[in-house]
């Protein structure tokens, strides 16, 4: 498959008060065309400046991207400037944002929010963006299209707003679609039906996809590749299959463990003790080592490289070394290696 | 559960709220429970169910509209003294949801989590205040450097472990965890719920939690009651719940759990749920077998028998 976008050792700054964040700091992935990419991480560990950097949304002075490109198209992204961003933006790659209450806006009607991009990018006519606009409702499963056209984002529920976000984001036939945390304010039941529109769109319009989140069953569901990103970095990258069943990383073992599965009957739940370190100052050698009980004496020294584990894995630990002592996961990421489905398909 | 002493019945609750000029909305609808003393109640639904108006309502931060809530042989919501208001205040505390929110920006931690002694007046000195407070925040894994310290100083897991040090401050039996990680971190919410099942084994407390989050809330619960529209549709000890989910608005939300396993969400089902099916007015809770109710009408109370 082809690779739709390329990012090479991305690093993005932002200057504080406090001092300069190092919010990325060289991030390296591709997408490839009709594939799912999640990225997975705590708060702060630079997953959505990631992809902020994308669509050209780091916000100058203060946000800049001092090293590293961003290949989409033929073109380096991370050069362009604004007026060049905007003519990508909303057209070729477009986000999907976490909260559908927000990401609207509430004095524009539905129909009309639909159409800018129509209009702006592909210089239809109104009657023709109108159009597309009732066909897109349709698409992402709004009833009645004609009437919600006229009505504002208060006259919607979360789940059906974030529909309407969908479609705005659909409009263009995007390439490349960004979905920031897209279930995460909405109900269980909801999520499920958002996941379920969006990755039926995706098989009918071949758009790749970038999902951020932090819940790892949303992960297991709609991806075909993860990236675990933690402090600024990709720590480790692979199919799903590789990062649920074959996880290398030690932050990857401390997620899963974290989450109790809905048979877990463990006393206690694995978590990580600590907190992210302060990306002002990252850490001197690996960025997880003083919360890694696996740490080694050179992850307080050194920074490890990716290691390859297999043609579609890779991980940033030195657990992979070939002089690293073997360790093997604790016994609960274990027990989720060998996979649950067994027992939960014999439940019901 | 090791003792089938109740702590808290709740009977025939309702809170109504005034909508506009003539509307009413039915927050809840008429709900009964017990919780039983040392265990943990989950309450689960999804957003506008219910389940956090029924937590203040318990706490009285509402009054109700109807019905009982009896705590240790006295009902909640009779017309109290406020003498007696505050030795119950004293017995129940609350966690809440938020912790940005839920802490005063211009206290420090050390007044935050005295407050309730102060206004219980349960140290004597100034020195003892200070004694109790380093000793709580050692408990909740925080140090006493952080005593002198502002909220705005510390991540939001730290924030929600002043919470829970501000609640256990005046020795409560029964804490209501109002969606006490839902705002936190995946690896800090194993954190938190790790501190709440330690802190219960050690004091044995008695815990109201509530959340949207269902395989939490399975992992920390004994029994589970399931709301939908103000009402309780079904209640049973949470493995039975899960294994043998009879309501089918307990099937479709068990159905909708994200599990973190590729294999499993390849092959996922999920039930919906037709809201149009939902007949409250000719339905009760029914108890189908021992400690598992449910909310149908008598012809769907047979076939859950059969």
């Amino acid at each position: 498959m082809e690779n739709i976008l390329d990012v090479n050792n991305l690093h993005v700054t932002f200057d504080t008060y406090g001092g300069k964040v190092q919010a990325v700091r060289g991030v390296n992935f591709s997408l490839k065309k009709g594939e799912t990419l999640a990225i997975v991480g705590e708060s702060g560990s630079g997953k959505s400046v990631t992809t902020k950097a994308l669509m050209g949304l780091i916000k100058k002075p203060a946000g800049k991207i001092p090293e590293g490109e961003i290949l989409f198209d033929g073109k380096d992204l991370a050069k362009l400037n604004e007026k060049q961003m905007q003519k990508i933006r909303g057209k070729d790659i477009s986000m999907i944002f976490q909260d559908p209450m927000t990401s609207l806006n509430p004095t524009m009607k539905i129909g009309k929010q639909i159409m800018e991009g129509l209009i702006l990018h592909q210089k239809k006519s109104k009657q023709e963006a109108k159009a597309r606009a009732l066909e897109l409702l349709d698409l992402v499963g709004i009833p009645n299209p004609e009437k919600r056209l006229n009505q504002y984002p208060h006259q919607f529920s979360g789940g059906m707003r974030q529909r309407v976000v969908i479609a705005i984001a659909l409009a263009c036939n995007p390439k490349v679609l960004i979905a920031d945390e897209p279930t995460t304010a909405l109900d269980v039941t909801i999520q499920a039906q958002i996941i379920e529109l969006m990755k039926d769109i995706q098989s009918k319009m071949d758009t790749s996809i970038i999902f951020i989140t932090h819940d790892l069953g949303v992960v297991a569901n709609v991806a075909d590749r993860v990236a675990v990103m933690y402090a600024g970095k990709i720590v480790e990258i692979g199919t799903v299959d590789d990062v649920f069943y074959n996880p290398k990383h030690p932050y990857t073992w401390g997620l899963l463990g974290s989450m109790p599965t809905v048979d877990s009957t463990e006393e206690k739940l694995l978590a990580i003790p600590g907190t992210p370190p302060d990306l002002i100052s990252p850490p001197k050698g690996d960025a997880f080592a003083a919360r890694n009980e696996y740490a080694l004496a050179i992850d307080f020294e050194e920074e490890p490289p990716m290691f390859k584990v297999s043609d579609t894995h890779y991980a940033a630990t030195w657990l992979l070394h070939e002089n690293a002592p073997e360790i093997e996961p604790p016994p609960a990421v274990k027990k989720r290696m060998a996979g649950i489905a067994g027992e939960e398909g014999s439940q019901s | 559960m090791k003792q089938q002493e109740k702590i808290l019945e709740v009977k025939d609750l309702k809170q109504h709220f005034h909508s506009g000029k003539n509307g009413v909305i039915k927050a809840v609808d008429g709900i009964s429970f017990d919780i039983y003393r040392g265990e943990t109640f989950g309450l689960v639904g999804e957003s506008g169910c219910g389940k956090s108006t029924t937590g203040r309502t318990i706490i009285r931060l509402y009054n109700a509209t109807s019905g009982e809530v009896i705590f240790n042989g006295t009902n909640v919501h009779g017309g109290k003294s406020k003498k007696d208001l505050k030795a119950f205040n004293r017995q129940m505390q609350m966690i809440f949801q938020d912790p940005y929110a839920s802490l005063n920006p211009r206290m420090t931690v050390k007044d935050i989590i005295a407050e309730g002694m102060d206004i219980h007046g349960l140290a004597k000195s100034d020195k003892e205040k200070t004694e109790r407070v380093h000793e709580l925040l050692e408990t909740v894994g925080l140090n006493k450097q952080h005593a002198s310290r502002y909220p705005h100083e510390f991540s939001g897991g730290q924030r929600q472990r002043i919470g829970i040090a501000r609640a256990l401050a005046v020795d409560p039996e029964f804490i209501i965890a109002d969606e006490p990680i839902s705002a936190l971190d995946v690896s800090i919410q194993a954190q938190v719920v790790n501190l709440l099942k330690e802190l219960q084994q050690e004091r044995g407390l008695t815990y109201l939690f509530i959340a949207h989050d269902l395989s939490m809330v399975k992992y920390i619960s004994d029994r589970i009651a399931v709301m939908y529209a103000g009402r309780i549709v079904e209640l049973a000890e949470s493995d039975e719940l899960y294994n043998n989910p009879l309501h089918s608005y307990t099937k479709s939300l068990l159905s909708a759990i994200p599990v973190p396993d590729p294999d499993f969400e390849r092959n996922r089902k999920r039930v919906a749920f037709d809201p149009d099916s939902y007949r409250p007015e000719d339905s009760e809770l029914r108890e189908v077998s021992p400690g598992h109710w449910v909310l149908c009408t008598s012809e769907e109370y047979k076939q859950y028998q059969a």
